[in-house]
């Protein structure tokens, strides 16, 4: 049972495509089994110590499977496309992880609030939840860039479980247009930890995301204090769902979502870090900076965490076409290239000093840097001290 | 009134209608809109990268 999508290109005579992860994608449905797993194995060992797994299996097994399943050759041709794109049984696999991510969480939530349990299986229990409302955060990115309504709509929704409403207005509109420049608060630089970059992220992304919302209210007339503001919409929805569970489950309920909502936040900090980590547009005469080419990006192409994360990491092809749908996303050959999933490209990045041994080497050993610190985005507060390392004696030229 | 249309993601704007979401009255041309102006649906194409579909 295969669809086979084709079309007659004058230049290319017939060309055929058939999507063999099609029913991979359908793996989106399954994933609240694995936070949900660690409860069941409790319940099935009367052990804590199972309630740790779903955090084993995303930060370590993950990396693994990326490293032992390769690279994903699959890629549809440019032509194909718009079909692929037109596909609604795609789609509907991304509405359909909306309602399960509220479902994990209260699922998660009543289990906290309902057992005895210590508190570092409470930890535990808060961070799986966080990482699976992370991957919320992922589904609304996909959701949030479509021009249907009802999509935008679903992108808001889900966004209300982690309580991070903001994130598609600053992500479409603030992250997209400054990406890769010093001024984007969700681009990291060289020489910037994760631990340093998530102090510029997340409150640059929340003012960027409130600017912007208010500039469009504005234009219509409108206060920002508006119920049309799509930012309070979310907010209100996360209240309601939050506050329930504080009344539901008791004061266990406020720790727990706090954590929850931080760890989700960070997923997302995780892979603003490791997607543009120290890469530079460059500036125009006109004093704008060059469009975003698809070395402004770093990708992976590993068949498993990209199947967890609907193509996230084909991340030039989404910046390159940011409302082109999951399933058509690129691979290109030449790409700054990760050495690992993402996954296990968050597990380095959680190392500062392995991050940098890996990374900064990689970084400057791309073709269109070739060793030129002027074109890369470092850090001011390590500016010198890279330069004295890197700089092969050309620093006093390149620090501009 | 003319539309216009972003070439990277098809995205049109007609002047008829205006983008009343966006806070564009309908009946506002084009040349109006401000000059930090980016497609709403991708905001990776400026206002200068906007093409004449329809005069
Ligand atoms: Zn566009």
């Amino acid at each position: 049972m295969t669809t086979t999508y084709t079309v007659d290109d004058p230049v290319k005579g017939r060309i055929e495509y058939s999507d063999r992860k099609r029913y991979l994608w359908m793996s989106s449905l399954f994933m609240p089994l694995f936070p949900m797993l660690g409860i069941a194995l409790y319940y099935l060992f009367d052990s804590q110590w199972m309630l740790v797994l779903p955090l084993v299996f995303s930060y370590c097994v993950i990396p693994v499977l990326d490293y032992v399943i390769g690279s994903d050759t699959d890629n549809p041709p440019e032509e194909i496309v718009p079909q692929l794109d037109e596909d609604r049984y795609y789609r509907i696999l991304t509405w359909l992880t909306v309602p399960m991510h509220f479902i994990v969480l209260i699922g998660i939530a009543w289990f906290v609030g309902t057992q005895d349990l210590t508190l570092w299986s409470v930890l535990a229990l808060a961070i799986t939840a966080g990482s699976y409302s992370g991957l919320g955060i992922n589904t609304a990115h996909e959701l949030g860039h479509k021009k249907p309504a009802f999509e935008r709509l679903l992108a808001k929704v889900v966004l209300a479980v982690p309580a991070y409403g903001h994130f598609c207005i600053e992500h479409n509109r603030g992250h997209h247009k400054d990406v890769a420049t010093p001024e984007d608060p969700a681009s990291s630089r060289m020489g910037e930890s994760i631990y340093k970059f998530v102090l510029r992220e997340i409150p640059g992304a929340f003012r960027r995301g409130w600017d912007v919302e208010k500039e469009r209210l504005s234009r219509q007339g409108r206060s920002v204090w508006s119920v049309h503001n799509d930012i309070l919409q979310s907010y209100a929805i996360s209240a309601v769902l939050q506050g329930g569970l504080i009344i539901a489950f008791g004061w266990i309920m406020v720790p727990f979502l706090a954590i929850h909502n931080f760890w989700a936040w960070y997923q997302l900090t995780s892979a603003n870090y490791i997607e543009h980590y120290g890469l530079l547009r460059a500036r125009e005469a006109s004093g704008r900076y060059e469009r975003c080419q698809p070395y402004h990006s770093w990708n992976a192409n590993y068949i498993f965490s990209n199947i967890v994360l609907f193509h996230l990491e084909r991340h030039s092809d989404h910046h390159a076409n940011p409302t082109r749908r999951y399933q058509s996303l690129r691979n290109f050959e030449g790409l700054p290239e990760l050495p690992n999933g993402y996954y296990g490209m968050y597990v380095l990045a959680y190392i500062p000093w392995l991050w940098y041994k890996v990374m900064d080497k990689r970084l400057l050993e791309l073709p269109h840097i070739n060793g030129d610190l002027g074109k890369v985005n470092i850090d001011p507060d390590r500016r010198e001290e890279i330069l004295r390392r890197y700089g092969k004696g050309q620093g006093e030229a390149l620090a501009v | 009134m003319a539309k216009y249309r972003c070439p990277g993601c098809g995205y049109t704007y007609n002047e008829n209608d205006g983008d009343v979401r966006e806070g564009y009255p309908p009946g506002t041309p084009f040349a109006a809109l401000p000059e930090d102006f980016v497609c709403p649906d991708c905001a990776v194409r400026y206002k200068e990268d906007f093409e004449l579909a329809e005069a």
